[in-house]
């Protein structure tokens, strides 16, 4: 085989110049196959310019369409150059995570089977497909996975209630709505690795008996949307989709369906009425999706993250994967660093890895140099966790403890200029825009509350607003129907605590 | 109470929605029934195929055109309430043709702990419009997203379909200056 030379074209990557990249090294005719991989998830240096050695593959970035011509010129000879970082795998970012899940995301060509199962891919499959559909639930249950998406909610737990139903028909689903601000790992994965998250839904098509897959994936994601439909064209044509998966007999259909941009739809139910074409309202529970879902069928609903980490486990086994991990938060999490980060990325580490690690070991500091004030963990429902908290370890129980959650992983760095009423405002505003205004503490409570923190600030009987917030919250916590009007509290309430002073009466500029 | 058109009356509304286009009808409105019916030819077959259909619609038009709600409703067998109110449900859906060019900046946190907020205010007044606006002359519409998922290098801004990373306002004026130059 030909000597590779991979430009990334990871949506990050594109955003800084791959593509120009790419062309140039295209046009530059440098004898070796192009390969455009997904992102290592370092993407400080992106586009970072790969190539194979006898050694292994070495690295450049961030290169531009002004150093390619140097680059390739160094490659051409003997390697050395300023932009230089040596062996990917051994760069410290990357050489210390427990790459599981992302294993193969940057590393493999997203557009071809041939190279999937080079790198080990649908080894988990030809597993499931070897023993009884109860014993793949037994086994995801048996890894300790919990729901990435937010709530970890056991998977097994889900997936042996839709096994449990008697039904014609049954269904697959994939939650690829990232709408949480700071998280982008289910994008990389889907850009970089398409055929693993195929391959875990599969494997959950093949343990409850469901024919028909969907991905449910943000219009705001479209290179990720065009790499998920290559790649199902060819998973089709290699046989491990459609009428009979892998010769097995089996059938199972996949599909990405796009959203339409409400944030409200990464709600399990809503997202289910979305699928099904209709405004994406929250539907009361219950009945559960598990048992009456997506058109009134039992329904597995997943996050991009659980189902692509189903292969492994499948793969390596339940005891492999819960060996990662600390008490009942087991396996790894794709961190996301964002934010005001100097390295901001993905880090995927078993749980236990502590927030100071990852902000300061992996994320190194803030890219601004003034000192980090706060984090968002979790997306725009997520606490506000002040340094005092920065050596809280990454565990769902830990983050409970402290008043936040783990949620997504995703990971947002604020520094000291950061005005947290003003965060605190944009979450109610935010909720306001994306409520589907089914409930009434979400529609009215969300606008209410920006008024009433705009009350504060203007010295408007703070005190009385103060109590007026604090019983807005509480209604809210425990009056809605899901978790957009039920969690916005979250981000307010940590500010209010951590953060008092700048709630403060302020003067008008 | 909804029930289902009857296929009489679907094939009724498609008839008055194309003989409106026969007699005298300008070639955009002619386009766009045209967009209309190959989308529901394509996806009007598909399990719960509005959000398919519209997709579709968008696509090819920018927009969703107002007089094809009642040919899409009734070709889905919904009423066009139902079909209204899914368009206006989800913020990605346009009742109106955009400017020339839509430029989308993203106002979540992760942008926001970047610099997001400055860059917002300098869209705005840049261009002269709120988000959602499209500048008089029609050349450019001016968007707010949640979040392109670009979080670790905003703040983020998508320029006809291409994501930027790390664009200060200086940036943002470069970038809409090629894009004006096209």
């Amino acid at each position: 085989m030909a000597s590779r030379i991979y430009v990334p074209k990871d949506a990050t990557a594109l955003s800084l110049g791959a593509d120009e990249v790419a062309a140039a090294v295209a046009a530059a005719g440098t004898g070796r196959t192009l390969v455009r991989n997904g992102s290592r998830g370092m993407f400080w240096l992106e586009p970072l310019v790969e190539v194979d050695t006898p050694a292994g593959r070495v690295g450049y970035g961030p290169v531009t369409t002004a150093s390619v011509a140097g680059v390739l010129a160094a490659i051409a000879k003997d390697g050395a150059h300023p932009l230089c970082i040596g062996l990917v795998e051994e760069h410290p970012y990357l050489k210390s995570q427990q790459r599981l899940t992302f294993a193969r995301v940057g590393i493999v060509d997203p557009t071809s089977v041939a190279d999937y199962l080079a790198h080990g891919g649908y080894a988990g499959l030809e597993q499931a497909l070897a023993v009884a559909p109860a014993d793949i639930v037994k086994t995801i249950t048996d890894s300790g996975l919990r729901g990435r998406g937010g709530a970890a909610f056991p998977t097994g737990i889900k997936w042996k209630t839709v096994h449990d139903q008697d039904a014609p028909q049954k269904y697959v689903t994939c939650n690829a709505d990232e709408g949480d601000s700071g998280t982008f790992a289910d994008r990389m994965l889907m850009e970089g690795d398409p055929f693993t998250l195929i391959e875990g839904m599969t494997i959950a098509a093949v343990a409850v008996g469901a024919t028909q897959g969907y991905i449910y994936c943000r219009v705001e994601y479209p290179e990720a949307i065009a790499a998920l439909r290559t790649a199902l064209a060819a998973a089709h044509t290699a046989g491990y989709l459609g009428a009979s998966v892998c010769g097995s007999g089996k059938r199972f259909e996949l599909d990405v369906r796009v959203a339409a941009g409400a944030y409200i739809c990464g709600e399990e139910t809503s997202m289910l009425e979305s699928l099904e074409g209709k405004r994406g309202e929250v539907r009361v529970r219950p009945p559960l999706p598990a048992i009456k879902g997506l058109f009134g069928c039992p329904t597995i609903v997943n996050n991009v993250i659980s189902l692509a980490s189903v292969p492994v486990i499948l793969a390596k086994g339940a005891e492999h994967y819960r060996n990662f991990g600390v008490g009942r938060s087991m396996g790894t999490l794709p961190l996301q660093l964002a934010g005001n980060l100097r390295h901001g990325g993905l880090v995927e580490r078993a749980f236990g890895v502590t927030l100071r690690e990852l902000l300061y070991d992996y994320g190194g500091g803030s890219v601004s140099g003034r000192p980090l004030k706060a984090v968002q963990v979790g997306g725009p429902l997520g606490a506000y966790v002040p340094v005092k908290h920065f050596d809280t370890p990454i565990d769902y129980e830990a983050f409970a403890a402290v008043g936040a959650l783990v949620g997504h992983g995703g990971i947002v760095a604020f520094d000291d200029s950061a005005d947290m009423a003003k965060l605190a405002r944009y979450a109610f505003e935010f909720c306001a825009i994306e409520s589907c205004g089914k409930c009434t503490p979400c529609r009215i409570g969300s606008t209410r509350g920006a008024n009433v923190i705009d009350g504060m600030l203007a010295c408007d009987h703070p005190d009385e607003q103060r109590q007026r917030l604090d019983e807005l919250c509480e209604t809210m916590l425990h009056g809605s129907l899901c978790g957009l009007g039920g969690m916005t509290p979250f981000p307010v309430q940590s500010a209010l605590k951590h953060f008092p002073e700048e709630f403060a009466p302020r003067r008008p500029h | 109470m909804l029930r289902p058109l009857a296929r009489g009356a679907a094939d009724g509304a498609r008839a008055a929605f194309v003989e409106q286009g026969d007699s005298h009808v300008s070639s955009a409105e002619a386009h766009e029934q045209a967009a209309v019916e190959s989308a529901i030819g394509r996806f009007g077959q598909q399990p719960g195929p509005l959000l398919v259909v519209l997709h579709a619609i968008q696509d090819a038009l920018g927009y969703i055109p107002p007089a094809g709600i009642a040919r899409i409703a009734a070709a889905l067998s919904l009423s066009r309430a139902e079909v209204h109110g899914v368009v206006t449900f989800y913020h990605y859906f346009r009742l109106h043709p955009p400017g020339r060019h839509i430029v989308q900046v993203c106002r979540a946190e992760a942008c926001q702990a970047r610099g997001g907020a400055a860059l917002e205010a300098h869209a705005k007044a840049r261009l002269g419009v709120d988000f959602h606006q499209t500048t008089a002359d029609g050349a450019t519409t001016l968007e707010a997203v949640y979040c392109l998922g670009n979080c670790a290098t905003g703040p983020a801004v998508r320029i006809d379909g291409r994501l930027h990373s790390a664009v200060t306002p200086a940036r943002f004026d470069r970038l809409l200056a090629d894009q004006e130059s096209n």
